[in-house]
């Protein structure tokens, strides 16, 4: 019982495979929505199964934030164009196992892309930090 | 409790009445369950017999609460089943009435934790069917201790009755399962405003009044030695405190005198399981009125059944903690190479053990490591903490 982070990157990460490299403004339409029903459904059937956590699609661009001592406004930079890794969404689920998360990213990976073939874009898993067990020597 | 004017004595009246049917809606439940109904109808006429205590209680509580609550969440059930048989206009099965009698307490909560426990169930699966049906928690609570929506859990909950529904219980039911199961119940610990390890004492107590097996008195006593232990392993701020760091005179001395009779008369019965071995050693250190004081000798011989009893590579690695103490950090050392590389706390053991052998550059490097590799923020901080207090040293 632990919760991970399954993280879509539109860009970052190992060499993408190939169906997994045109962007998505050069999809149809159509393609576009079957990936993004593909996904619905696949939210659905974690929530079904008792391990849907929460989940979301982030705008590609964002602002890099810093604080600037007492009494100043946030200093902003950014939005870069050139970042290597831009993180396009996440779910959070909570699995019985790594490898049970493992099976859902490899899923999450088979979403419908360009001539509705499975995108199999790299998706990263991250294991959330737990409380430490009552147990421990 | 005493109350000490009328509305708090009416309040308390309420918090009791709660405290009742939380104690009493599982024993309902396992009532219509042994008598045969099926798991999801069960707890609905529990449900609905809960309704009709509630509009009739008010007016003067039954002598005997759980009999007028079996009595009536029974026939609600037949209820239900004969609307049913109606319905689907065939002939209603012909449910026998159950002999008449005190109702078996123990046997049921027993009956009822196989069935929670089921094998064709994942262990979430089980932990949350067993604290929703057996501890009486609602599902918004268990949701809130294992930090997921509501729906979600209430999902993971109702799959789990169907599966049990389909399955049913076959043969008998495996006591080491249901153990497994309240151990990681308490082994999760503090998750928010719901305090598991107290949960799972209380269904081990429960399950302990009504089983001779000494396996449920060494999980039972385990967790008594560790709960006591509770107020000392972290700091005001959430730090992690080690063991031999901890605040001795914070520590439960009543639990502990409970756990220590607990295991000393399961270990009399002389038929030693895991669970007691593991308590025998919590006893051991919690025996000890200073760090310098706990017997490592004997420590390690109970690892080494331990060991025997398992094969985990878990318990190897705790037993090497033993072995540096007992004899030694470099024999500490040499017994790490038998513990396979990817057991989880290993270079964190690795590191304490280099330290102690004066190998202050190997031990911050691994404090590191660990720190990265650590499975929760509490433990990450303290190595990092470790990995600094090294800093420029070695």
């Amino acid at each position: 019982m632990a919760k991970y982070l399954l993280l879509k990157h539109y860009r970052g990460g190992p060499k993408q495979m190939p169906n997994a490299e045109t962007p998505m403004d050069q999809w149809t339409p159509q393609e576009v929505t079957d990936h993004i029903a593909f996904m619905d459904r696949m939210a659905d059937d974690l929530r079904e199964r008792g391990q849907w956590v929460s989940g979301a699609a982030l705008s590609p661009e964002g602002t890099f934030v810093r604080f600037d001592g007492e009494g100043r406004p946030p200093v902003t930079d950014g939005p870069f164009a050139e970042t290597k890794d831009v993180v396009a969404g996440w779910m959070v689920i909570d699995m019985d196992t790594l490898e049970q998360a493992h099976e859902a990213a490899a899923y999450l990976s088979s979403a419908p892309g360009p001539g509705g073939l499975p995108l199999q874009e790299w998706i990263e898993v991250r294991p959330f930090l737990g409380n430490p067990t009552t147990v421990t020597e | 409790m005493t109350a000490s004017g009328t509305a708090n004595g009416a309040f308390e009246a309420q918090v009791d009445q709660g405290d009742l049917l939380k104690t009493l809606v599982p024993q309902v439940l396992a009532v219509l369950v042994r008598r045969g109904a099926e798991f999801a109808a069960a707890e609905d006429a529990v449900q609905e017999a809960l309704l009709e205590a509630v509009r009739r209680w008010p007016d003067g509580r039954p002598d005997d609460p759980k009999g007028w609550l079996v009595t009536v969440a029974w026939r609600k059930h037949l209820d239900v089943l004969r609307s049913e048989a109606a319905r689907r206009r065939r002939e209603l099965v012909d449910h026998a009435e159950p002999p008449a009698g005190p109702a078996q307490t123990d046997d049921d909560t027993l009956l009822l934790l196989f069935l929670c426990c089921h094998r064709d169930l994942t262990p979430s699966s089980a932990v949350a069917l067993t604290l929703r049906a057996v501890g009486g928690l609602t599902t918004k609570q268990i949701a809130a201790a294992y930090l997921v929506p509501e729906a979600t859990m209430a999902q993971r909950i109702s799959r789990a009755k169907r599966t049990v529904a389909t399955q049913g219980v076959q043969g008998p039911g495996d006591l080491g399962r249901v153990l497994r199961v309240l151990y990681l119940i308490f082994n999760e610990g503090y998750g928010g405003d719901l305090d598991l390890t107290a949960e799972a004492i209380r269904l081990t107590r429960q399950l302990a009044a009504g089983t001779q097996d000494p396996e449920v008195a060494g999980l039972l006593a385990l967790m008594l030695l560790h709960h006591a232990r509770r107020e000392s392993r972290f700091t005001a701020d959430g730090a992690l405190v080690p063991l031999a760091e901890q605040d001795r005179s914070r520590w439960n001395t009543t639990l502990i005198a409970e756990g220590i009779g607990i295991l000393q008369a399961a270990l009399d019965r002389d038929r030693l399981g895991e669970f007691q071995a593991q308590a025998a050693i919590a006893a051991l250190h919690a025996d000890a009125q200073r760090p310098e004081d706990t017997d490592w000798t004997q420590v390690l011989q109970w690892y080494d059944e331990l060991l025997a009893l398992t094969d985990s590579p878990v318990v190897a690695l705790n037993r090497v903690v033993a072995v540096g103490e007992a004899d030694g950090p470099l024999a500490g050392l040499r017994a790490l190479r038998d513990v396979p590389a990817d057991v989880p706390r290993r270079t964190a053991v690795s590191a304490h053990l280099h330290e102690r052998a004066g190998d202050l550059g190997v031990a911050r490097e691994e404090y590191l490591a660990a720190a990265r590799l650590a499975a929760s923020g509490a433990e990450r901080d303290h190595l990092t903490r470790q990995a600094a207090r090294l800093h420029g040293l070695g």
